[in-house]
């Protein structure tokens, strides 16, 4: 039995936890774990250009993968400068597993060099987290981490570990095989056969019934699932941003997203439902507009596994938790048992008033022969693509666009900041999406404002070559704000524009990727073939676009689902 | 309205510090807290008094059964007769004179209240009781004597009954 230091413990650990990508940035602090991960043969280090990236990074793998993205971080501004991404991971439940230095155990408290309280300042924004005492608390506090971080609701979990506890001089038997034994942590995934009869009762009565799915339902692989109760009875679907593809976007039942930027559609079909069937939403406040006015007429199902998000915001009349994916098998079972059918003649008359929405068109905008419209560039992205590829974004005007013009068919191709809405979120998510699924066509769809964010990421695509495809709707403007502006505040333009852009495309090059720029609408579909051609290169399409174009339809504050501003040509 | 909460933590490093911090980052309300350990070693029992509607304490319950180091969470509602409450009340108080004392010594006998600490001119008191009778009594020591320090404990809360939070 050979003895191991507490590095060498967390690296084994990590292995043991079936790690094969660790994204990270060295320091003071974490000396010895970057000494024992040069004798890893399973752990792939990718070397981020800031803790922001590496963080964002890890989640952006976590979302593309399902498994749990880890990271890790030297202590004190190392610690610090993830507070932002664990911060984006915890408002949308994503399982990270953040590794922090930390300055050893008796300077702890003593305003030492590079310490912060890392516990205390992120104790807000983590599922958990841990101060490790002794190096035999690594291995078992990174195993409770993952559990935690991976089960119920996902999360961030920070794992903070003093330097003491990993140095050469104290060196202990590897503890294999430790079970997680956790007994105030108890998820519970089975829903309650009584409200889950009831939930079939009221499917089987309604008329106007409209299912509604989120990011719960991407989390616990629920798409099948949910295609299947969908298409049994012939149900209206609706998605949140963070849900996106559990119900395919091209599918004739599918209205599009709901909510501030949702479709009319979607939003009418919300405000005049008599049943809503939530599935992993937490009904946060850019989906239900003014919540005493939301779906007045409407029952709610609402199922989530996380009891805190059924009626905080908006009062769930049929209250089941559980996973999404489990209480859906219940529900499709009890179905089935019963011989629950759908009122179709309703359902008929329904899906005619639904037609009739959907017929504004809601999403069409004005081409122009000269300028090319942000729209433009999605459109003619889901088309080269043939609507299959990872697409991550930043946060803004181009955001919305892509949820409105990419129509994602599967879970796990978007990923996006919904919750924190963190700009600069989006090309270190890129990254990590393409380290997990390295087949796949990954790109990013972000802005002049937010792209300037983390770009210094460019540097990590060139050493680990990861060749994203970045398509960068440049307005010369923080296009959302100058919406606000322009819509609330009397046209009134304050710091929005930005008129001292760097040269994208030099800039590209500088980093030793490939770049060009388009201008003119013709030059467009071409541009974006050209750059998914270069199958091993970065490179960076700076699309000059419309600094007017506007995020249509949007609800008006304060109003129901239905009251929306629409383009009006 | 007052609500008292019953919280049983893991006892560990941290652990009431995401108890605490949860009330000021969701916009809770601690009116008071008491916290120790508990015959299990592993374990401490908060108590905490807040007010809120029933929607609000409904989520503050489920948002702390949320956290990983809480181990059980139970409001206990005196008024439909489910809970006992308690605090303790420390008084100390200027006795210059006889009068004063012997005054003193009497509220305290009304009162079931204890002299536990005596100076030539002051006397400490220690009174135990609901949160009301506690207000009584400081008032009513108010203004038979001058009072020169309060402390109280906190409410302390049990179920009445059976029930139990360790089982």
């Amino acid at each position: 039995m050979t003895l191991m230091s507490g590095a060498q413990m967390l690296v084994r650990t990590l292995e043991d936890l079936g790690v094969d990508h660790l994204f990270g940035y060295p320091g003071g602090a974490v000396l010895d774990i970057y000494d024992a991960l040069l004798d890893s043969k399973k752990i792939h280090h990718v070397l981020g250009r800031h803790e922001q990236g590496v963080a964002h990074e890890a989640d952006g793998y976590a979302r593309a993968t399902g498994r749990v993205g880890v990271c890790l971080v030297t202590s004190g501004p190392g610690a610090t400068n993830t507070v932002t991404a664990i911060a984006t991971a915890y408002m949308d439940s994503i399982p990270l597993v953040v590794i922090t230095g930390q300055v050893g155990t008796p300077l702890i408290g003593s305003d030492a060099f590079q310490e912060v309280d890392t516990v205390g300042i992120t104790r807000p924004i983590v599922k958990h987290s841990y101060l490790c005492q002794s190096p035999l608390d690594i291995p078992k506090y990174l195993r409770q981490a993952f559990y935690l971080a991976a089960s119920g609701r996902p999360g961030p979990v920070v794992v903070d570990v003093p330097k003491d506890c990993v140095g050469p001089s104290r060196r202990f038997e590897y503890p294999e095989d430790q079970q997680v034994v956790m007994r105030s942590y108890n998820p519970n995934l089975l829903g309650h056969r009584g409200q889950i009869k009831r939930a079939a009762k009221l499917l089987s009565e309604a008329k106007h019934p409209v299912l509604m799915v989120g990011g719960g339902a991407v989390i616990s692989k629920a798409a099948d699932k949910v295609r299947k109760l969908a298409h049994d009875f012939n149900l209206p679907v609706t998605s949140t941003l963070m849900g996106l593809g559990v119900f395919p976007g091209t599918d004739r039942q599918f209205l599009g997203m709901l909510g501030m930027h949702g479709t009319y559609e979607a939003n009418e079909a919300m405000d005049k439902a008599d049943l809503v069937l939530a599935l992993g939403v937490r009904f946060d406040d850019r989906v239900t507009n003014s919540v005493q006015k939301f779906c007045p007429a409407a029952k709610i199902v609402h199922v989530d596994i996380d009891p805190a998000s059924i009626s905080k915001t908006v009062n769930a009349d049929l209250p089941i938790v559980g996973d999404v994916d489990t209480v859906l098998g219940q529900l499709l079972e009890t179905i089935e048992e019963q011989g629950i059918v759908c009122d179709k003649d309703a359902l008929e008359g329904w899906w005619k008033q639904i037609e009739q929405w959907r017929h504004l068109d809601c999403l069409r905008y004005k081409s122009d022969p000269q300028l090319i419209q942000p729209q433009d560039v999605i459109r003619s992205l889901y088309k080269a693509t043939s609507g299959r590829a990872i697409i991550a974004t930043d946060v803004g005007q181009h955001q919305m666009f892509v949820a409105q013009h990419y129509q994602f068919d599967e879970p796990r191709h978007l990923l996006t900041s919904g919750g924190l809405g963190t700009m600069g979120y989006g090309f270190p998510a890129a990254i990590g999406a393409k380290v997990g699924c390295p087949d796949e066509t990954v790109c990013l769809v972000t802005g002049d404002g937010s792209f300037q964010m983390n770009i210094q990421e460019l540097s990590c695509c060139l050493e680990f070559n990861i060749p994203v495809k970045i398509f960068l709707l440049d307005n010369h403007t923080l296009g959302m704000v100058r919406q606000w502006q322009r819509m609330f505040y009397r046209g009134r333009i304050s710091s929005t524009s930005l008129n001292s852009n760097p040269d994208f495309v030099a800039l590209a090059k500088a980093y030793g990727h490939e770049g060009f720029r388009v201008e003119k609408p013709g030059e467009l579909d071409g541009a974006i073939r050209k750059a998914l051609a270069m199958k091993d290169k970065l490179v960076i399409v700076d699309v000059v676009c419309n600094t007017d174009a506007m995020v249509l339809p949007m609800q008006q504050m304060r109003g129901s689902m239905g009251d929306m501003f629409l383009n009006e040509d | 309205m007052r609500r008292v909460i019953s919280i049983l933590i893991e006892n560990e490093a941290g652990s009431l510090s995401r108890v605490v911090g949860l009330f000021s980052q969701r916009g809770y309300n601690i009116e008071s807290l008491t916290v120790a350990p508990t015959d299990d070693a592993t374990l401490s029992r908060c108590t905490i008094l807040t007010d809120g509607d029933k929607m609000e304490v409904e989520q503050i319950t489920k948002q702390l059964h949320k956290l990983v180091c809480v181990y059980r969470v139970s409001a206990l509602d005196e008024e439909a007769e489910g809970g006992l409450e308690r605090e303790l009340v420390l008084l100390k108080i200027a006795t210059p004179n006889r009068n004063v004392r012997d005054e003193i010594k009497s509220l305290a006998d009304i009162f079931a209240a204890r002299i536990v600490d005596v100076n030539p001119e002051i006397y400490t008191l220690q009174f135990a009781g609901s949160s009301t009778e506690a207000d009584n009594f400081v008032s009513t020591v108010c203004k038979s004597a001058e009072v020169m320090e309060v402390v109280r404990s906190g409410v302390l809360g049990i179920a009445r009954g059976s029930h139990s939070m360790h089982n």
